[in-house]
């Protein structure tokens, strides 16, 4: 075979490759959505479920997913950013520093059951916060710590050295610096860094199951004091998420109506990652460039 | 400020990148108001001796700094001294145009900011007389808060000279300044280096012989770390006294 016929073959393979990837996924997504959104309105996602009888909604879980994902990203941003500063600016390279990214490497491979039966035993026993909205939060920072630390980090370093100088050179301190120069620039990847992890919140099961517990008390929507058990925003009331739910009902469910309810589930549960993401992409795009002037 | 003849000396100088000795020795005084060219072949050691002087060399892990670096009456390689108000006073400019990933206003300001400056109008002039000063104002007056990385590369190192000068330091270090831009871009930075040397005191690297002779008033030509010849830069470049430096300069080597 001439270099040529080869150079074409590859490009082929190539073509062959992004296509099936493409096909899958559109096919799992229309399949999701097909069949999902003949049950979804605005009853369906706003009313709570049923036990026995059909026609319920899941609109608490809607709800708890979004809820948990502000608070686990309001614990796991600050860590993240802060590990990740410290690993690519401060971090001498020593064996130390060798030690904690073997940790984080392997923490990010923990099976999320895994990080399941450790937040019970930390968050809802030791702790003693029970099934609720904060130890399924601190679970999920345990799972997604890894991802947003060696995000932060990767950005971070790969900012151009010569920005950093420049900076220096200036007579600026190592933080404004970082602040002012390095943070801005390493914004995109550490935003999608971020989406990844919201992913994530939104998808897991495994780790939630013994951590924000499987059940959602009758939640008041016209309450909103955090420290009514019966408010919403109570971060020490138990709470299932949608991605939960789905895995529930199929596993468990009652009602006569379990297929249309988890179908309904899992394109609502679709549908709202994709909204986040590309609000959240939006987001980021105007921030990047208030920041940068681009 | 100490008016005195010399911006800068340096006094047995010694650099080392963990085991290897990359300067030796090096004693040079800076003449107030000058241009002062470091010459001589790639890993000579010029641009380590010149990142030193502002204490660059600081930041490389397992970089040594030994003798001392007399400015304004102190001897600033010292642990004690003021290391930032010391790179406030001395600016650099690198050989990659490097401006930050802001508005052209915003590279400018930046560096004052910093340093105390917060009035919005103290800040407007401070842009405008940089980039004057960097001849680059009627180029950018229009476009001041759009990318400084549409600029073209001769543009981008002028704004970075006009970012350092926003300081108003009192020495330059220009690190190879125009070896990645195009003639017309070199020769308006020439330009612009013996505008600024009537205000400021100028230590430049340079690979291009011809850009020596013409902008510098002593020239020091380097070799393995050592300084082989510092001397007049007309009587480097037509009666050197040694002979390694005659075979730099003539091509003969380098």
């Amino acid at each position: 075979m001439n270099t040529k016929a080869k150079d074409r073959l590859a490009t082929g393979v190539f073509y062959a490759m992004a296509i099936i990837i493409v096909v899958v996924l559109f096919g799992l997504l229309s399949y999701i959505l097909f069949h999902g959104l003949q049950r979804i309105d605005l009853q369906f996602i706003t009313s709570p479920p049923e036990f026995m009888k059909a026609g319920g909604g899941v609109g608490p879980q809607l709800f708890n997913s979004l809820y948990l994902l502000v608070l686990t990203m309001l614990i796991t941003l600050p860590l993240g950013l802060g590990g990740g500063i410290y690993l690519a600016e401060y971090a001498p390279k020593n064996k130390v520093t060798d030690i904690i990214r073997l940790s984080i490497e392997v923490l990010s491979s923990l099976p999320s059951i895994v990080v399941g039966l450790f937040g019970l035993m930390l968050f809802v026993n030791t702790m003693g916060w029970g099934y609720s909205i904060l130890s399924g939060a601190f679970a999920l920072t345990v799972f997604n710590l890894p991802l947003m630390v060696r995000v932060v980090e990767e950005s971070l370093s790969s900012v151009p050295r010569e920005q950093k100088e420049a900076s220096f050179a200036l007579g600026i301190t190592h933080w404004a610096t970082i602040r002012k120069v390095l943070l801005p620039v390493a914004l995109p990847g550490i935003l999608t860094g971020a989406i990844l992890a919201a992913g994530r919140i939104f998808g897991e099961a495994a780790a939630l199951l013994f951590t924000a517990g499987m059940s959602s008390p009758n939640l008041n929507f016209a309450n909103w004091n955090p420290l009514d058990p019966a408010s919403p925003l109570n971060p020490f009331r138990p709470a299932e998420t949608l991605a939960v739910h789905i895995w529930k009902i199929n596993s468990e469910g009652l009602i006569p109506d379990v297929r249309e309810v988890a179908d309904g589930a899992s394109a609502l549960l679709v549908i709202t990652v994709l909204i986040f993401n590309i609000a959240a992409r939006w987001f980021g795009k105007w921030l990047y460039r208030r920041l940068t002037a681009s | 400020m100490v008016n005195n003849e010399y911006a800068l000396k340096t006094n047995d100088l010694n650099v080392f990148y963990g085991e290897k000795h990359a300067v030796k020795q090096l004693s040079i005084d800076f003449p107030r108001h000058t241009v002062t060219a470091l010459i001589g072949p790639s890993g000579c050691g010029k641009s380590t001796y010149l990142r030193s002087l502002n204490r660059m060399n600081d930041l490389i892990e397992g970089a040594k700094v030994t003798g001392e670096i007399w400015f304004d009456g102190e001897n600033v390689n010292h642990s004690a001294a003021h290391v930032r108000l010391l790179r406030k006073r001395i600016g650099m400019v690198f050989q990659k145009p490097n401006p930050f990933y802001k508005s052209i206003y915003e590279n400018i300001a930046y560096g004052p900011r910093f340093h105390g400056v917060t009035s919005r109008k103290e800040l407007d002039e401070i842009v405008e007389s940089s980039l004057r000063k960097a001849a680059l104002w009627d180029e950018v007056k229009d476009r001041l808060h759009h990318s400084a990385l549409a600029l073209s590369g001769g543009q981008q190192q002028r704004l970075c000279i006009a970012r350092t000068l926003s300081l108003n330091p009192e020495i330059l270090l220009l690190d190879e300044p125009a070896s990645a831009l195009d003639p017309i871009s070199t020769s308006k930075i020439e330009e612009l280096i013996q505008q600024l040397k009537v205000n400021y005191t100028i230590i430049i690297v340079t690979h291009n012989m011809q850009q020596a002779a013409r902008i510098s008033d002593q020239t020091a030509f380097f070799l393995m770390g050592e300084l082989i010849e510092l001397n007049d830069t007309n009587q480097i470049f037509t009666k050197p006294t040694r002979k390694e430096t005659e075979d730099y300069i003539t091509g003969r080597f380098g």
